[in-house]
């Protein structure tokens, strides 16, 4: 049963992407090339999305805990520093270009244009490059305030 | 190249894919973030990490063009720049930036702002913000 709620919340968020027009990197690019061929759609999918997620997320959240887990598994940061303001901006600059991010670039795999295979597998190469020098980074955040520390 | 404006069924999708938000988050009790669902799966993983869950989100994700296909008789629109060293750039910047800043466009976009996460507010109006530049130089400036 869990397994299959997960596949199923998998196909209705690429179906989702399909309609909404965000599979297609054409049109993604037009809603943020406003001097050019803008069209406003992208704005429409955010718009349709956050209204089912706002109240859908209060109202499931007032449960004590999800129907296959103990606890909700929530953010809790508040704080954003230089890494985390350059990671959306790279990611931003990656978005623009491309016109893919994340779940469309995987949902419009099957559909098989060349475009797509390289974004998806350089995408993968990006994530765990990401991954390797944020482990980097909290190490060498660690031994500077250990050796501080020590002063 | 010129898009259709879509405001009904970019709605309805949006709509889908917030139902899918709340479901799992009803369910599992986790932010449909799509980076962290990949990155999560990819090396180097903490120990303990159950795979499972985000393999078979993804197979969901995989599925969905297939079925569409099934169902409507014909591919849905779409145009991928055949630029592959662009297309390879992007995908490199997507990738790193994302894992970097914790989310992507469902997480922060549209999870984290639904949520009122001050943080994925920053996040969104960052990327909204150099995405957009990102375009205004590839169309206008260098005119790709």
């Amino acid at each position: 049963m869990k397994n299959l709620v997960t596949l199923i919340a998998g196909l209705m968020f690429g179906t989702g992407l399909i309609l909404s027009g965000m599979a297609n990197p054409a049109k993604v690019q037009n809603f943020l090339d406003l001097f050019g061929t803008w069209d406003p759609s992208l704005a429409f999918v955010m718009g349709g999305a956050i209204a089912v997620t706002m109240p859908g997320f209060w109202l499931v959240t007032r449960r004590a805990k999800p129907f296959f887990n103990d606890v909700f598994h929530l953010p809790t940061r508040t704080d954003f520093d230089k890494r985390f303001v350059s990671g959306a901006a790279i990611f931003g600059l990656g978005w623009g270009l491309g016109g893919f991010c994340p779940g469309p670039a995987v949902t419009a795999v099957p559909l098989a244009a060349q475009g797509t295979i390289v974004f998806v597998v350089t995408m993968l190469i990006g994530m765990v490059a990401a991954k390797y020098f944020v482990l980097w980074w909290d190490r060498r955040t660690w031994d500077l305030a250990g050796k501080t520390s020590q002063l | 190249m010129e898009t259709e404006f879509t405001p009904i069924l970019s709605l309805l999708g949006g709509g889908l894919i917030g139902a899918s938000a709340v479901l799992l988050m009803a369910t599992h009790g986790r932010i449909a973030g799509i980076s962290g669902i990949i990155s999560r799966i990819l090396p180097p993983r903490s120990a303990g990490q159950s795979l499972s869950q985000g393999v078979l989100f993804v197979i969901g994700l995989l599925l969905s063009a297939p079925i569409w296909v099934l169902v409507y008789g014909q591919s849905p629109v779409q145009t991928v720049s055949d630029n592959l060293p662009l297309l390879g750039a992007a995908g490199i910047l997507v990738g790193f930036g994302s894992v970097l800043g914790n989310g992507c466009t469902s997480g922060h976009g549209v999870c984290g702002i639904s949520r009122l996460s001050g943080r994925s507010i920053v996040a969104t109006v960052t990327f909204m913000s150099s995405a957009f530049i990102a375009v205004l130089l590839l169309r206008h400036v260098i005119g790709a």
